[in-house]
């Protein structure tokens, strides 16, 4: 039993923070650690950065322009780009849909989608959820019907992140509605720009524009862009779910944001003296750093077990569980830390582009607003309450 | 990193696994703890014979030689079966004192003794008034000709009633900081009154009215034995998580099985998602517990530092968070019949709660841990 990396492991850790020291953008960065809002352009500059130096799409297969790293290696690089400031990848493109192509697509659609995803021509959003298919989500209704060499699809799409920059998207449309639940589903690529689509901003509490609705009147898609089998589209969704969910625990987000939070907790003060040196609130930020120190050694676990490439199983559900939870604790905490400061609604202060003088801090703004942003954690890629069903059904056997 | 048991380890697991599986029935159990000694010297013979009692003692004194992941096995395997031998403070605690603080002389009359279990050690740290703090104490040690006469009262000796050295904390009179002294219960001046725990092990209080030691029963340099017993406790904490994690496997188990089997309103309990979510709620924790006993089994022989210290008290933080979970919730799901003394599962219960009444509950360890919260611009990269 051995917790500490491998001599290689560290050396890679080093190459990976000399990359990001060289490479982030500092303008970028400083966004992320402050918590604004970030612009398209934002993403796109990292993802080109990254992909530039082959490490954009770290969980493809070498063959297809992956790195061929371990699970170990990917935890360390999600972790350092996390420390260093690096925006979050949006995951629709290079890690949603692309495994799923990889692993279910025709030649011609690996040829022509990959490419598109690694040099950033494509931002593809996700067509899943529907007005009444959340949880549930095998209960969609959005319907495909063949009409020769194309399927006319209608219906509604809903909670699609960032689909505002998207001119792709990835869904779940049923094709067979006499079928089981399951059954009768296929997985489609649509083109954004395709006539009848219709993209409609939802605004979440915090103010922001980030998910949307997505009506499909009449859409006439070309039966080339279906994935995998016709009716077999409930297979690439599980696959992408396992997907989705590994490295929900988001370890270096947590860690990145407590650090963070140990920041705004020194520079806010009472009476002259620094919220952290408040006995009580320094207790509480000690409890979040212990239980994150817990759910990381529970994910190097897994790591460890997984790393020959083996999928992490139910355990994922419980760190997705634990991983969300503290990230929100720790919103919660920044919040907290500014008293009062954290009042002012200032939404120019969160736009990637603000560039004047804060009403406060430069942190004052965004905790609040991130705290109200970050209970989707709990909400998106299955509820928590879903996994705990997961876990009851899988791993207990109830 | 490899969180893999190697053959020699996986041996260990397996044999301290089937001896208390074979020799400690909770029926077994129940007529130990009613006999006079309260516990079963025959398991403690086995142990011994099977060179248990010897895994946390080093090499050079006839130890098998563990490590902090030894210590965890075997004790995890001694939860798992709520056993009742002072294993912790003897083997681990007491005798890591003695190897961190003895002169040469003392760790080879004492240590290949308690390695082979034919001699039990203690400590009496506890007080009135110290609670978890081994220097806030008031027991005293005066000089006299060649020796010191000890005076105070010490509480809650685990197993001090059967030990043959118990290792005694005590204040200079002409000086400052905690000393440590090998004590012979026999001495003249020594009393002791005995009762069983809560959970199970007995214990005492020792009284000490004016007791004469002789001048080599001083352990370690006077004044000075604070940062072993720091050290020494940490060391103890690691294992004390493994005890708690086997203690919450096994009660876990229990609960498990019974919402599979209990019927009400026509159907296994376990089929309504009220308790389905406790119990992936608890099987939660119980992950943290068993991620967090593993790397407190890790470092707990690390040279001391700021970071062993964080870690060791996140652990036992965690640990005792779960460990009272799990207790409290299995009741819970069980109704009536985990309430009862006949049921193995009460006992795993009073066992997770009172645990933590020793080398530190959840508070102390989350204080430990705030004290030593490191405030710099970036916070701490890495565990491992």
């Amino acid at each position: 039993m051995d917790i500490h990396f491998t001599p290689e492991e560290l050396a890679f850790r080093s190459e990976v923070r000399a990359f990001l020291e060289q490479n982030l953008p500092a303008g970028l960065a400083e966004k992320v650690r402050l918590g604004r809002r970030l612009a398209k352009e934002d993403h796109q500059r990292w993802q080109k950065i990254l992909n530039q130096k082959g490490w954009y799409a770290v969980n493809w297969p070498e063959e297809y322009g992956g790195t061929g790293w371990s699970v170990v290696q990917k935890h360390i690089f999600d972790e350092e780009c996390a420390a260093a400031g690096a925006p979050r990848l949006v995951a629709f493109g290079v890690n949603m849909v692309a495994p799923v192509i990889i692993k279910f697509g025709t030649q011609t659609q690996k040829d022509y989608y990959l490419p598109r995803i690694l040099r950033s021509e494509d931002w593809w959003c996700q067509g899943y959820s529907e007005p009444g298919a959340g949880s549930d989500l095998a209960s969609l209704k959005t319907r495909a019907e063949r009409d020769g060499d194309h399927y006319l699809v209608n219906g509604q799409k809903t909670w699609t992140t960032l689909g505002q920059h998207a001119n792709r998207i990835f869904c779940l449309v049923r094709t067979d509605p006499s079928a089981k639940k399951q059954e009768g589903i296929s997985f489609l690529l649509i083109d954004m720009d395709t006539p009848g689509i219709t993209v409609r901003p939802i605004i979440t509490l915090d103010g922001e524009h980030e998910v949307n609705e997505v009506f499909f009147d009449n859409v006439r898609v070309p039966v080339e862009n279906l994935v995998g089998e016709e009716n077999k589209g409930w297979t690439c969704a599980k696959y992408l779910l396992t997907h989705e969910r590994t490295g929900q625990a988001g370890i270096g987000q947590s860690k990145a944001a407590l650090a963070h939070l140990k920041q705004i907790a020194s520079a806010e003060t009472v009476a002259g003296q620094p919220r952290i040196d408040d006995p009580l609130f320094r207790a509480r930020i000690a409890e979040l750093e212990m239980r994150l120190m817990a759910v990381e050694m529970s994910t190097l676990r897994i790591l460890a077990a997984t790393r020959d490439g083996g999928v992490p199983g139910a355990e994922s559900s419980l760190l997705k569980i634990q991983g969300s939870e503290i990230r929100q604790a720790i919103t919660d905490l920044m919040r907290k830390a500014l008293g009062p400061n954290a009042l002012p609604f200032l939404e120019p202060e969160l736009e990637p582009d603000f560039h004047g003088e804060p009403l406060y801090q430069d942190y004052s703004a965004s905790p609040a607003s991130q705290y109200f942003n970050l209970r989707k954690l709990s909400i998106y890629g299955g509820s928590n309450e879903i996994q705990k069903n997961i876990i009851a059904k899988l791993v207990l056997e109830l | 990193m490899n969180f893999e048991l190697n053959e020699e380890q996986q041996m260990l697991a397996d044999t301290v696994e089937r001896l208390v599986r074979n020799t400690y029935s909770f029926e077994q159990r129940e007529v130990f703890y009613q006999s006079p000694r309260g516990y079963s010297p025959e398991f403690w013979r086995q142990l011994s014979e099977l060179g248990i009692t010897s895994v946390p003692i080093a090499a050079e004194y006839e130890g098998f030689g563990g490590t902090g992941v030894e210590n965890m096995l075997v004790m995890k395997e001694l939860g798992r079966g709520l056993c009742l031998e002072p294993y912790l403070h003897s083997q681990i605690y007491a005798a890591g004192l003695v190897e961190q603080l003895g002169s040469a002389e003392q760790r080879q009359s004492i240590l290949p003794a308690v390695a082979a279990g034919e001699r039990l050690l203690t400590v009496a740290d506890e007080e009135a008034g110290s609670h978890y703090h081994p220097e806030a104490i008031e027991c005293q040690a005066v000089p006299c000709e060649r020796g010191w006469r000890l005076s105070g009262h010490k509480r809650v000796v685990i197993g001090g009633e059967l030990a043959h050295i118990i290792l005694v904390t005590a204040r200079m009179s002409d000086g400052e900081g905690v000393s440590l002294f090998l004590l012979d219960p026999a001495a003249e001046g020594v009393s002791r009154t005995g009762y069983p725990c809560i959970d199970g092990p007995r214990a005492c209080d020792l009284a000490l009215a004016d007791v004469y030691v002789e001048a080599d029963s001083l352990l370690g340099p006077a004044g000075k034995a604070a940062p072993a017993l720091a050290y020494q406790r940490g060391r103890a904490v690691a294992a004390q998580c493994a005890e708690a994690v086997g203690s919450m496997e096994e009660a876990f188990r229990l609960t498990l099985d019974y919402l599979k089997t209990r019927q009400q309103f026509g159907s296994p309990i376990g089929r309504f998602q009220a308790l389905q979510h406790r119990m992936a709620e608890m099987r939660g924790e119980l992950e943290l517990a068993r991620s967090m006993t593993i790397l407190a089994a890790c470092v707990a022989d690390d040279p001391d530092s700021e970071s062993r210290s964080r870690r060791l008290a996140a652990a036992k933080f965690t640990v005792a968070r779960a460990s009272q979970l799990i207790a409290e919730q299995s009741v819970q799901l069980h109704g009536g019949i985990g309430m009862t003394w006949e049921y193995s599962l009460a006992h795993h219960a009073k066992r997770l709660v009172m645990l933590t009444h020793q080398f530190g509950d959840d508070d102390f360890h989350l204080g430990q841990y705030s004290a030593l919260l490191e405030v710099p611009r970036q916070a701490s990269q890495q565990v491992a």
